[in-house]
């Protein structure tokens, strides 16, 4: 057991540091301090910065473009780019669809599509969920009929995440009805401007839309897009699942978040002291840092599991679902904390280049929006009660 | 012992859910186009609702703790937005130690014709009753009101205000607090409005050298530290018997999700995980029942055991509504979260009513201290 970092990772959190330093704009850490939302050209334009130092695409392979980062590399990113209150990394491309034409691509297809995901030619998004397939994934019913050399697309989407800034999705789509439902799956790459596709915003519960409804009618795809093999379309589903749980645990964000917390609490004054002062209110906070203290241990040995080699099983359920949990009970607790002023819901105030003043403290503004935007964090990307019936059979039916 | 309604109120509470699901219109209150409806408040006047929450001696036909408890059970059931607390609130403040010409607003505020708001949280004062900073002085035979009051539900609607502002004292003095009846214009008056999370409309209100004539005070100078306390205890319990519609409304569309919603072939409430779940849900909105019931049958108690119940209720309540709102949205999944599906509205209203008068950590400090004293 050793609990320190080497001192080359060190020297890389130093390294990233500098460069946060220099090169993260004012502008946008504090808009993603104060949760305000992000435009498109936000997104980009750190995109491209990070390219521009190769750290974009940092875990993958050098060959790709990537700098070959292991998980530990990678976690120290995460961990030193949300401290910095840097933008996430827009996830779809680079963590999602990179790896899996990296693993499951023909040769012509990670030629063509890997350097578009790192230069931003593409901006993709995920075309799982559908609205009689959630947690049942397998029962997908959006078709795809082969005719010549191309499918014929018909079904609808749902819960698709920034599909109004995306122009390509990558979507799982039925190309067999008989057999079990799983091997009648298949892997394509649409172009969102082809003929016969429509995009419906969703409003959720925190006044923002950044989920959709996308929507097939007799959209023809070049049956070139189609990734690995015809009806195989499950098996990259399963690994891209493992794959988009990684960093799921997202112990950077939930650090983030409760030093928020504390400054909140520290700002905040009840019976003409901060509330951090309050006893009670102090122990809520004590327990949530506690337990992620705990956590952020329960990933790095997950993570460096992962560096040795060995792949993210059911550790990363784990990671999963007390990773959410913790991050859920943080935007509770700073709701709390801002008190009568975690009411005025001035959606306007949230989005990108408002200059609305808000109503109370700065720090109120997105912490309504906040604590129920991240009620997502236990429904998507399989639920909690998925992940822990995936826990369930690993130590019951083994 | 009987736990039974009245004739009379179960015939409110049926009279009360058929009017509020026919005049309630969840779309509208979401995409915040009106406050609330002007229409659902004449026909709320007309049943005789707005006078459910005063007694006979007040103008009304009501005023105990069981009709509280009817009425805003079922705008909580309705997820409806109109200003009725501040009935309570301001409404009852008038009704106690109003003059003869105070008191006389008060007809017309039963039937519906007049709105009011009770300015009394600061930018400071979080949920602290006795911390008011604004300041009346006397100027002749009137007052000079200075001061910004926070988040006034209703603030920006209003006909008439009531707000306190110290008199004498220091910032948390218990003493030294008034009330003055103000209406909305008058000059030296800020109002800055905008929507709640909830559903309606809050406001900033900024005094500045705002003069008030010497008949705007209600009640005695310096004296409103008990009857704001007495007026927030009822105004807390009506507030908890809403979160308790709103639970049970919760609950319903989350039972009826479980019967329909089918995954792995079979309706998801078939799954064991999730009943559990949804009859540990159950057994905490009884409890809250019962912590409610406990509440509007002690409106009435000495100060310090009504006290007592007011923050048990509000806490249990609170705790209670997280966790409503955080299982019927996870048992829901996607849909829960989307503002198209009733849940939604009901979701953000139940998480709101632990920001007004009381958090549950703020009660749970609060009844410990007051069981130790």
């Amino acid at each position: 057991m050793d609990l320190s970092y080497t001192d080359r990772q060190q020297a890389f959190r130093d390294e990233l540091r500098a460069f946060l330093d220099e090169k993260l704009p004012k502008h946008l850490s504090d808009k993603v301090k104060l949760g305000q939302r992000l435009s498109k050209e936000d997104h980009e334009a750190w995109h491209a910065t990070l390219q521009e130092r190769n750290w974009l695409a940092g875990h993958w392979p050098e060959e790709h473009g990537g700098a070959g980062w292991n998980a530990v590399e990678r976690h120290i990113f995460e961990e030193e780019t949300t401290r910095a209150h840097a933008p996430r990394i827009v996830p779809f491309g680079i963590a999602m669809l990179g790896p899996v034409l990296m693993k499951f691509g023909s040769d012509a297809q990670k030629a063509h599509w890997l350097p578009r995901i790192l230069d931003g030619t593409d901006w993709w998004c995920q075309g799982y969920s559908e609205p009689g397939a959630g947690s049942d994934l397998a029962s997908l019913k959006t078709t795809a009929e082969r005719d010549g050399d191309h499918y014929v697309v018909n079904g609808q989407k749902t819960w698709t995440t920034l599909a109004q800034f995306a122009d390509h999705i990558f979507c799982l789509v039925r190309t067999r009805k008989e057999g079990k439902p799983q091997e009648g799956i298949s892997f394509l790459l649409i172009d969102m401007d082809d003929p016969g596709i429509e995009v419906r915003p969703i409003v959720l519960i925190d006044g923002e839309a950044e989920v959709n409804e996308v929507f097939f009618n007799d959209v023809r795809v070049p049956a070139k897009n189609l990734v690995g093999e015809e009806h195989k379309g499950w098996t990259i589903a399963k690994y891209l699942l493992t794959h988009e749980r990684t960093n799921i645990a997202g112990v950077g964000f939930a650090s983030q978040a409760l030093a928020n917390l504390k400054r909140i609490a520290g700002a905040e004054m009840q019976h003409g002291r901060p509330l951090i002062e309050d006893p009670l209110f102090a122990a809520e906070v004590a327990k949530l840092e506690i337990a992620l203290m705990a956590m952020a241990t329960t990933n790095l040995r997950v993570v460096s599991a992962a560096a040795d080699g060995s792949a993210p099983g059911v550790e990363s359920s784990m990671l999963k679902v007390k990773g959410t949990v913790i991050r859920q009970e943080i935007n509770n607790l700073t709701r709390l904390a801002c008190g009568p002023y975690a009411v005025p819901f001035v959606s306007e105030a949230l989005e990108p280049g408002s200059n609305i003043e808000p109503v109370g403290p700065a720090y109120a503004m997105p912490a309504t929006a906040e604590y129920f935007n991240n009620r997502k964090l236990s429904i998507y990307g399989g639920s909690n009660e998925v992940q822990k019936s995936i826990i369930a059979k690993t130590m019951l039916e083994a | 012992m009987n736990f039974e309604l009245t004739d009379e109120r179960q015939m409110l509470a049926d009279g009360l859910r058929r009017l509020l699901a026919d005049k309630t219109d969840l779309k509208a209150v979401v995409e915040g186009k009106h406050p609330w409806s002007a229409e659902s408040w004449a026909a709320l006047a007309e049943m005789g609702v707005i006078g459910a929450l005063f007694s006979e001696e007040q103008g009304g036909f009501g005023g105990a703790g069981f009709d509280l408890m009817v009425v805003f059970e079922e705008m909580g059931r309705a997820g409806a937005p109109e200003p009725l607390l501040e009935i309570v609130l301001a409404g009852g403040l008038i009704a106690e130690l109003g003059s003869e010409a105070q008191t006389a607003h008060l007809e017309e505020v039963i039937g519906g014709g007049t709105q009011l708001a009770f300015a009394h949280g600061e930018p400071g004062s979080r949920y602290d009753l006795e911390r008011v900073a604004a300041k009346a002085r006397q100027d002749g035979d009137g007052w000079v009101l200075t001061g910004r009051k926070s988040v006034v539900a209703n603030g920006g609607e209003a006909d008439y205000l009531v707000v306190s502002a110290r008199t004498s004292g220091e910032v948390d003095d218990r003493e030294g607090i008034s009330l003055f009846l103000v209406p909305n214009d008058v000059p030296g008056l800020d109002i800055r409005a905008y929507p709640l999370a909830g559903g309606g409309r809050g406001a900033e209100l900024t005094f500045e050298d705002t003069p008030l004539p010497g008949e705007a005070l209600l009640g005695a100078v310096g004296g409103a530290f008990a009857p704001i306390e007495t007026a927030v205890a009822r105004a807390t319990c009506a507030l908890t018997a809403e979160a308790l519609g709103l639970m049970e409304r919760s609950k319903d569309l989350t039972i009826d999700y479980l019967s329909q919603r089918k995954q792995f072939g079979q309706p998801i409430g078939k799954f064991q995980a999730l009943q559990h779940r949804m009859s540990e849900l159950l057994i905490e909105v009884e409890q809250a029942r019962s912590a409610v019931i406990n509440l509007a049958g002690h409106l009435d108690a000495p100060r310090d055991e009504r006290e007592i119940h007011v923050s048990a209720t509000k806490q249990l309540v609170g705790q209670t509504a997280k966790l409503v709102v955080e299982e019927s949205i996870q048992m829901h999944g996607g849909i829960g979260m989307t503002m198209e599906y009733d849940l939604g509205h009901f979701a953000r209203r139940l998480t709101m009513t632990e920001h007004r008068l009381g958090d549950t950590l703020y009660h749970l400090g609060r009844f410990a201290r007051l069981r130790a004293a």
